[in-house]
Parts: structure tokens; C-alpha cells; sequence
């Protein structure tokens, strides 16, 4: 096995055994990158310069004790929308193109706390804003598995170039299934947390009620190891909340027996795909082996979903989005006559279509006279998603449910139909109104050989629940498989040839 | 007969608070300062960074609230109000909205007309924005960041006030609740308070109100009173003229005497507030509103009846006393150092009022301390120092903070009370001026004072007058 192809942790083992050095595990990932990424596009930025002296820098740090963590010295991708101080952050839009923050996110002070070096960042949808990545205002990302397929998105980047094994683990953002689904797509496993687990200090905000940074990596115990360096309580963030058990390791236990685990009928109905919906079914049996008890329920509410998160996504959007007029940084317009000429041409030049629907569409539920009728009516479907889904928890620790109705359609295919590309957000993004913790997890590939995922879903605070039934369903699987990139592994067998450092181990 | 018009008049204050720190980040309110100085991330609105409520912006907007009779909503939320404008960094400002701290409270006013209440909508809290600078010169506008963030309470009144000089004892009783609540210098000139005029007229009788304008940018009591005249003037005019008044924001020129319109109803913003997602409800606890009740000081009205009741001093002198609370505190501290209320108030009444007179300043800038003014009065009382020398020596305290012991020592001021030297001293008038001393004598009365007069001279004023009276009388016998 090469060093591309270990987990995160199995990576930071060697590295702490001394079989391997950071330089070493950098190098090899900065390899992959320069072989497979010209076909998958999971990067905008690679700093491969900062990311080997960093490496150095990590080696000593380990060294000497000062990193000790299980992740020391790992590197790691990171999406374009959670800044990284000295390091461009564009949210994958031209408003951006040129922004370097004086700042780093809380997530990513926190990871390089425990010796993590980051390889550069990752394409997204611009800011976060659809579900293939094809937003981007820099090319969209392939999916892995097969070139011509998306990644889903918004996390494209991110779940892409962990499926390609160019980086161990990437860091992603979720407001309504931006790590869940495009994991599903790609094949490998994304979580998002409780809302308020991790800092949103520093990620560029989409939905602001809805933001969560979460990790993406091939398997749930990376998962949790990452989330368990991640999570704290930020002051800078007033939604960050102080977790009490945020051991999220201590739940990586082969053992379900009576666990409840109930699958909203409502999910399974009309616009499923009949794989998509074995893959769940043959999750269901696997748990049910081990002791878990499975049970159909109705959750209800499941066609307000989608509506209820456009308007708050949008109207938060709408505001958020606003800072962005080429006054301070970023791209401004380069003729024109006054103030509002300028803001209007930055704005216009600098978002991409998506954005300016979202920003209008938010605009709009805001204006005067459709504040009660959208917003606040928004807000209360919101609630009672809530509430339908502490009913469901009364009853069941784990709900067990489709990540995404298809597996990851073509490229060039979503985008002419937004609101059919807003429909299949609809297993998603329930779980971001409500602000629960949910974990996609890769089952087996259909019939085209695209992967298909299917999402653990878990109470508020109860991430080890679903931590524990994502292992436990792993542990029968078996380890996690990678892509093989067609247009790349001839490349990659004349690099091994030329003695690059790809290394064979294990 | 010519029309009887009404004129009907609600007051939005915005008031700057006097944290040392922003409202939502860590950053320094100091005046001054190179531009962007007291700058971070979050008050530049650069992507990605987050506002954190400052605790005691909320507790100052409490104690405002609890002055001025208000209500307290216990669960109170941030609202942005979204609209561009380069000195507003996130192109929205954090303010109040559906759920303000305070509401439905109101102040007692006086005129000379009578008391009377002028009720309190709300007050909310909110940020302010930065500073556009145009640079005609480059033809380009820079802005600065450093007030940006800096927190503002705004106390919406109810349209209650009939003319300028209801406006003027309105603001001035909130300025002067919120200086003894210290939660801010409340300086108009210096924008720390500012008034935005909301004016309607309509026919003596008239339940309906009119159509109202707002009128912006006053920065001066005596601005404020020319606006209220000025527009009233311009809307009754309209209204004989059989035009409608527009609803409009006018911008008041205070140079050119006159106000013109900003922005109409209908180019008016449509702000689209909603709750701001990266703050959390604001929830005062009981426990948190009885501590800060607890802590409410003594605010004027309070202060002057026990003025009134506690010291032997008259009643004007008491108002001009609790008229500014820095005058208040060096009354009481130095009225409790000396233990002479009377005295201490003779000196800020006469020679303090006189020298901030003099030099143009508001009592809030009296910098001297009051341990220095009681040693002086206790330097007169005991007789070290003669009432001349005193005024001199109390100008020094006024300036430069002087230590009146120290002053007197080093300058040898001292009040002469060694009756050899002053015998020596009275002997030598009485020889230098044989024709006073025959009038005296004579009679005439009035060329006692003159010897008196030349005696001290004599003694550079260092001794006591009477003793000097006294000494002549027994000597020219």
C-alpha cells in the first residue's frame, strides 16, 4: 500500500513510529496532487512551498513533544471558504479572487494546534451555493470515480480530493448536505456536526444559522478523531457552544446490539432511486445483524423542507453576501461613475449566477410586506421540523436515510434546472434546520460504478451515536477502496518509474 | 381669523456609550487615533468574522432604561438593517428592532410653562459606523474604521413635545441622566449625543397628526431651536399655501440657517431587518436587572432635594450644583473633606462659575481635585491666609490642580500674624502719610481704609485686615 492510500490516522502513526517523516507524507500527497489534479480539480490553491517547510517545521514540533496528537504532521486539505491567514480564500468566486486573510478560522488554529499541515485549499460551489461544484467561478471539480460526473458539492473539492487520495483528510462546510451529499458522490465519508460544535469564526458565511465546518476523510474513526480536534468552545463565535462530551473516539465500537435505528418511510417514496434505496435497505440489514433494532417511521414535514431552507439560506445569504462591493478587498469594476455604479458593477462582474439568484431570492423574502408571509414563515416550519425530529428521537437513537436521491449525475446536467438541483438537497437539509449531527457513510457503488452513501443521522449533542453505527457498519463492509483514475494511473505508474517519492509501505 | 397651529415634536437621541471597548469586538473607543488604528477582523466587517456583545453595553442600556422609567424586555435580540454605504463595513448595521431593550417609559420635564412628561417609545442599542473623508484634492473618498463598531443607545420619544423649549429641557434632562449614570460624556459638539428632529404641525384641536418631517445633522442646543422655528415656519407656510408637506429627512445647514431635503418616502430604504443569525438572544436575567438597579446612583432630581435637605444652602445654588454631576461629586467630596457646605458652594458658585466662564468650558472639564479645595477653605478659616491671597491661590487649584499648602509655602504668602513686624509696618504708614492720618484725625473716616489699604500694600497682602484696622485705631488714638 502507498502512502497516498492510508487513512489519516494510519498516516499519523507511521509518522509518530518514525517510519515515515512529514516531509515524506507532505511530499506524497503533493505528488498525487500534481498527478491526478489536473484531472479531478479538487484544488485552487496548492501551497506546496508553505506545506514542505511547514512539514519541517511539524517534524521538530513532534520531536520535541510539542505535538503528540494523532493527527501530528498529517496534512490536510482545506475548503476555499475557511480562511487561512497569509493563504488566498475565494470561496471559489471572482469577488474574491485575490482575498488572503490576516486570520485563521478557529477550526484550522485548532488543527495546526495538533500538527496538521495544510496542502492548500479546495473548489467549492462560490460560496457554498450548489450541489456539484460546477458554481465555481474556477472550472468545476470531476468526481474521481469517473471524470465526467460531478462531485457534488458544495464540498467538491474537499470530498474529491480525498476519493483521488491527494490529501488524507480535508476539512468541508454543510449548511444544507455540503459535506454529506458530495461524500456520498465521491465515495468517501463526510460529517456534520451539531451546529455550534465547531467555531464558524473565520468561515466565510453562507447561511449563518445553518453553517457547520465538519471533516472529510475515508473512514467514520478519521472522522471522529478529526471532529475531536476540531471542536471547541470559540468566545469569537456566540453560537459556539461548550460540549461537554466531545470524546467523539471513545464511540469507535463495533457494537450496536439495541441500538434503535428508524428509517422515515417519507424517504423512501417518489424521486428515490431504486440503488440508492437497496444501499439503505442493505445498511438497515447489516446493523439489524449486529443487534440493532430497525423500524420504519414517518417523520413528516419532508416537503417543507426545501422551501423553509431557500428562504432562511437566502435571506441570511442576501445579508451576508452584502460586505462583498469592493470597497475594502476583493474584486472591484474597473470603469465606472460613482458610488453606485461601482458597487453595482463589482457585484455584478464579481458574483456568479447562482449567487446573484440566491442574493436576489433572499433580497426579495426580506423586502417589506413579505417579511411575515416568507421569512418568519420560514422560521416556523423551521421549528416544527425541529420538533418532528425530537418526536422521532424519543423513539430512535440513529436515523438511517438516503444522502442524496441519485448518485452523482453528469457534468453540465444540474445546472440548467435549479430548482430540480434544490430538490436534491431534500434528505439533507432538514438535518441542518434542525442543527443535527449527521455522517454519510460509502455503502457500494450502482450499476455506472458511481458510489452511493447513505447518512446516519443523530439527536442534537449525540454524534457518538452516530459515530458508533457508521463504525459498526464499516467493521462488516470492509476498508475503505479507491478510484482508479483512469486518465491518471498511466501517469502515475511513469512517476513511480522515475522514482518520485511515492513510496511503498506496509 | 388666521389659523392656530399646533406644532407636535418626537425626539430620536442617539447616544454614544462610554465602554472602553467596542460593542462587538475588543477594539478601543478612544477618540482620535490614526485612521484604522482600532481596527480588527470583525469592526472592518472582513469576511468570516463575527460579532460578540460587549456585556456592558447592555448594562449601561439598562441603567438608561431604568432611569427613564422604562420597561425592560428580558429577552431582547440583535436585527440587521441592511443597506450600503462605504462607512458601514459589512454594508448592514447591527441594531434593535423587533425586540429593544427598553420600552414604554417616559421623563419629567420642566419649562417655564410647567412640568410636564414626555413619554419614551424605546430605546435600543446598535453600533455606529465608520468616517468617510472626501479628499477633493485626490478627487477620491477614504474611509475610516476606528468608530466603526463603537456602541450608541437610541432613545425614540414619543411625539410629545410642543415647542423648542420642551425640546431643549427634554434633552437636557437626558443628558444629564445619562452623565450621572456615566454611561456617557453626552457631548453634542462632539457628536457623543446627537438629536434627529421629527416635526408635524397641525390646527390647535386637531386630533390627526400631520405629515412629518425628520430632520438631521443638529449638532447644538441653540441648532436644534432654530430648526424647530425654521420648520415649523416652512410647513405652515405649505399649509396656507394649500400644498401638501412632503414626508421627507431634511439635512439641517446650521451655517446656512436653513434645511433641505435628503431623501423622500419614496426613495426611502427598504432596510429588510431581520434577527442577526451570529448573535444569540440577549436574556437579563432577575438577578442581573436587580444587581444593576442596585447600582443605579443618585441622579439629579434625587440629588437636589437632598441638597435641599442636607445643606444650608439656597435653592439656585443647589440646581446650578447638580446641574453637572462632575460639579455634584466635587461639591460633595470637598463638602465632606471640609465639613463647610456653604463655603465650598461660595467658591464653585463665585469663582469657579466665573473662570469656566471665562475660559469658555463646561463644568464636566473641571479637573481639580477636591482635597485641594478644602485645604484652601481650611487655610481661610484658620486665618494662614486672607481672602485675597485665597482667590489668587484658587486660581492656581482651577489651573493646574495646585496644592494650596505647597502653593502658600513656596510663594510666602502666609497671612502675617507676628504683631511686632505689623507694628514696624503701620508705624512707617502712619510716618509716609501725615495728611491722611490728619484727616483721619480730622474726622474723615474714609482715610482709615486708605491706611489700611497702603499697609497692606506694604505687606504684599499678606496680612489680616482686621488686625491691621484694629492696630491703626489704637495707634493714631
Amino acid at each position: 500500500m502507498q502512502l497516498k492510500d492510508l487513512t489519516a490516522l494510519e498516516l499519523g502513526r507511521k509518522i509518530k513510529e518514525k517510519e515515515v517523516s512529514v516531509r515524506e507524507a507532505v511530499q506524497a500527497s503533493l505528488d498525487r496532487i500534481a498527478q491526478t489534479d489536473g484531472a479531478v480539480g479538487g484544488f485552487v490553491t496548492v501551497d506546496a512551498e508553505g506545506a514542505l517547510a511547514r512539514a519541517d517545521e511539524v517534524q521538530k514540533g513532534i520531536e520535541s513533544g510539542q505535538y503528540a496528537g494523532p493527527l501530528s504532521g498529517v496534512p490536510v486539505a482545506v475548503k476555499d471558504n475557511i480562511c487561512t491567514e497569509g493563504l488566498k480564500t475565494t470561496c471559489s468566486s471572482k469577488i474574491l479572487y485575490n482575498f488572503v486573510p490576516t486570520y485563521s478560522a478557529e477550526a484550522v488554529l485548532n488543527l495546526q494546534k495538533a500538527g496538521a499541515v495544510i496542502l492548500g485549499k479546495t473548489n467549492m460551489d462560490e460560496f457554498a451555493m450548489g450541489s456539484t461544484t460546477e458554481t465555481s467561478a474556477f472550472g468545476p471539480t470531476k468526481n474521481p470515480w469517473n471524470l465526467e460526473h460531478v462531485p457534488g458539492g458544495s464540498s467538491g473539492g474537499s470530498c474529491a480530493a480525498v476519493a483521488a487520495c491527494e490529501a488524507p483528510y480535508a476539512l468541508g462546510s454543510d449548511t444544507g448536505g455540503s459535506i454529506r451529499q458530495p461524500a456520498s458522490f465521491c465515495g468517501v465519508t463526510g460529517l456534520k456536526p451539531t451546529y455550534g460544535t465547531v467555531s464558524r469564526y473565520g468561515l466565510v458565511a453562507y447561511g449563518s444559522s445553518l453553517d457547520q465546518i465538519g471533516p472529510i476523510a475515508k473512514d467514520v474513526s478519521d472522522c471522529a478523531a478529526i471532529l475531536e480536534t476540531i471542536a471547541s468552545y470559540d468566545k469569537k463565535d456566540s453560537t459556539s457552544l461548550d460540549r461537554r462530551e466531545a470524546d467523539f473516539t471513545s464511540a469507535l465500537v463495533d457494537d450496536v446490539k439495541g441500538l434503535r435505528v428508524g428509517i422515515p418511510s417519507d424517504y423512501l417514496g417518489e424521486g428515490l432511486d431504486d440503488e440508492v434505496r437497496a444501499a439503505v435497505m442493505r445498511t438497515a440489514d447489516v446493523l439489524r445483524g449486529k443487534g440493532a433494532l430497525i423500524e420504519e417511521f414517518d417523520l413528516s414535514l419532508v416537503e417543507y423542507a426545501i422551501p423553509a431552507y431557500y428562504v432562511i439560506a437566502s435571506a441570511e445569504a442576501s445579508s451576508n453576501l452584502a460586505r462583498f462591493d469592493g470597497v475594502k478587498y476583493g474584486y472591484r469594476a474597473k470603469d465606472y461613475e460613482g458610488l453606485h455604479n461601482m458597487y453595482k458593477k463589482s457585484r455584478s462582474e464579481g458574483f456568479g449566477e447562482e449567487v446573484k439568484r440566491r442574493i436576489m431570492l433572499g433580497s426579495f423574502v426580506l423586502s417589506s410586506g413579505y417579511y411575515d408571509a416568507y421569512y418568519l414563515k420560514a422560521l416556523r416550519t423551521k421549528a416544527l421540523i425541529k420538533q418532528s425530529f425530537d418526536r422521532a428521537f424519543e423513539k430512535y437513537d440513529v436515523i438511517l436515510a438516503p444522502a442524496s436521491p441519485t448518485t452523482a449525475p453528469k457534468l453540465g446536467s444540474s445546472l440548467s434546472d435549479p430548482l430540480k438541483m434544490y430538490l436534491g438537497d431534500i434528505y439533507t437539509i432538514s438535518v441542518n434546520l434542525a442543527g443535527l449531527p449527521g455522517v454519510s457513510v460509502p455503502v457500494c457503488t450502482d450499476s455506472a460504478g458511481l458510489p452511493i452513501g447513505v447518512q446516519l443521522i443523530g439527536d442534537c449533542f449525540k454524534e457518538k451515536n452516530i459515530i458508533r453505527a457508521a463504525y459498526a457498519y464499516e467493521q462488516a463492509r470492509g476498508r475503505w477502496v479507491a478510484p482508479e483514475i483512469a486518465a491518471c494511473e498511466a501517469a502515475s505508474d511513469n512517476m513511480q518509474a522515475a522514482g518520485s517519492a511515492a513510496k511503498e509501505v506496509g | 381669523m388666521a389659523k392656530q397651529y399646533e406644532t407636535v415634536i418626537g425626539l430620536e437621541v442617539h447616544v454614544e456609550l462610554a465602554t472602553k471597548t467596542k460593542i462587538f469586538c475588543g477594539c478601543s473607543t478612544a477618540f482620535g487615533g490614526a485612521p484604522n488604528t482600532h481596527t480588527c477582523p470583525v469592526c472592518t466587517g472582513m469576511p468570516g468574522s463575527l460579532p460578540v456583545l460587549n456585556k456592558q453595553v447592555v448594562e449601561y442600556a439598562m441603567a438608561v432604561g431604568l432611569a427613564t422609567n422604562c420597561q425592560i424586555h428580558q429577552y431582547c435580540k440583535f436585527d440587521r438593517k441592511n443597506y450600503f454605504y462605504p462607512d458601514n463595513p459589512q454594508n448592514y448595521q447591527i441594531s434593535q428592532l423587533y425586540l429593544p431593550i427598553c420600552h414604554d417609559g417616559g421623563v419629567e420635564i420642566e419649562t417655564a410653562a410647567g412640568k410636564k412628561v414626555i413619554g419614551i417609545h424605546e430605546i435600543h442599542m446598535e453600533e455606529d459606523a465608520g468616517k468617510l473623508v472626501h479628499d477633493e484634492w485626490e478627487d477620491c473618498s477614504l474611509v475610516d474604521y476606528n468608530r466603526s463598531g463603537v456602541p450608541l443607545i437610541e432613545i425614540v420619544s414619543e411625539p410629545d413635545m410642543r415647542n423648542a423649549d420642551e425640546v431643549i429641557a427634554y434633552l437636557d434632562k437626558l443628558r444629564l441622566i445619562v452623565q450621572y449614570l456615566g454611561a456617557s460624556d453626552c457631548k453634542l459638539q462632539e457628536g457623543s449625543m446627537r438629536a434627529d428632529v421629527n416635526l408635524s404641525v397641525r390646527e390647535v384641536g386637531s386630533e390627526k397628526f400631520g405629515t412629518r418631517t425628520e430632520m438631521k445633522n443638529l449638532n447644538s442646543f441653540k441648532a436644534i431651536a432654530r430648526v424647530i422655528d425654521g420648520e415649523r415656519a416652512r410647513q405652515i407656510e405649505l399649509l396656507e399655501e394649500g400644498k401638501p408637506v412632503i414626508q421627507e429627512t431634511r439635512r439641517w445647514d446650521d451655517n446656512k440657517e436653513y434645511s433641505y431635503p435628503m431623501r423622500s418616502k419614496e426613495d426611502a430604504h427598504d432596510y429588510r431587518y431581520f434577527p442577526d443569525p451570529d448573535l444569540v438572544p440577549v436574556v437579563i436575567s432577575d438577578e442581573w436587572l436587580q444587581a444593576v438597579k442596585d447600582r443605579q446612583p443618585e441622579l439629579r432630581t434625587e440629588k437636589l432635594a437632598r441638597y435641599k435637605k442636607e445643606f444650608d444652602i439656597p435653592d439656585y445654588d443647589a440646581g446650578i450644583l447638580t446641574e453637572s454631576k462632575r460639579m455634584a461629586d466635587i461639591f460633595e467630596e470637598t463638602t465632606a473633606l471640609c465639613g463647610k457646605p456653604k463655603k465650598v458652594s461660595n467658591w464653585l458658585m463665585g469663582e469657579t462659575l466665573r473662570l469656566l466662564k471665562e475660559e469658555n468650558m463646561e463644568p464636566d472639564e473641571l479637573g481639580f481635585s477636591p482635597a485641594h479645595l478644602a485645604k484652601l477653605i481650611e487655610l481661610v478659616e484658620a486665618g494662614t491666609i486672607n481672602q485675597t491671597v485665597a482667590k489668587e491661590v484658587f486660581e492656581r487649584i482651577f489651573y493646574d490642580n495646585a496644592d494650596p499648602e505647597k502653593y502658600v509655602e513656596e510663594h510666602g504668602l502666609k497671612t502675617v500674624n507676628d504683631e511686632g513686624e505689623l507694628k514696624r509696618v503701620v508705624e512707617e504708614v502712619i510716618a509716609a502719610n501725615p495728611q491722611s492720618v490728619a484727616d483721619y484725625k480730622g474726622g474723615k473716616d474714609k482715610a482709615l481704609g486708605f491706611l489700611v489699604g497702603q499697609t497692606m500694600k506694604a505687606m504684599k497682602g499678606k496680612a489680616n485686615p482686621g488686625a491691621v484696622n484694629k492696630l491703626l485705631k489704637e495707634l493714631l488714638q
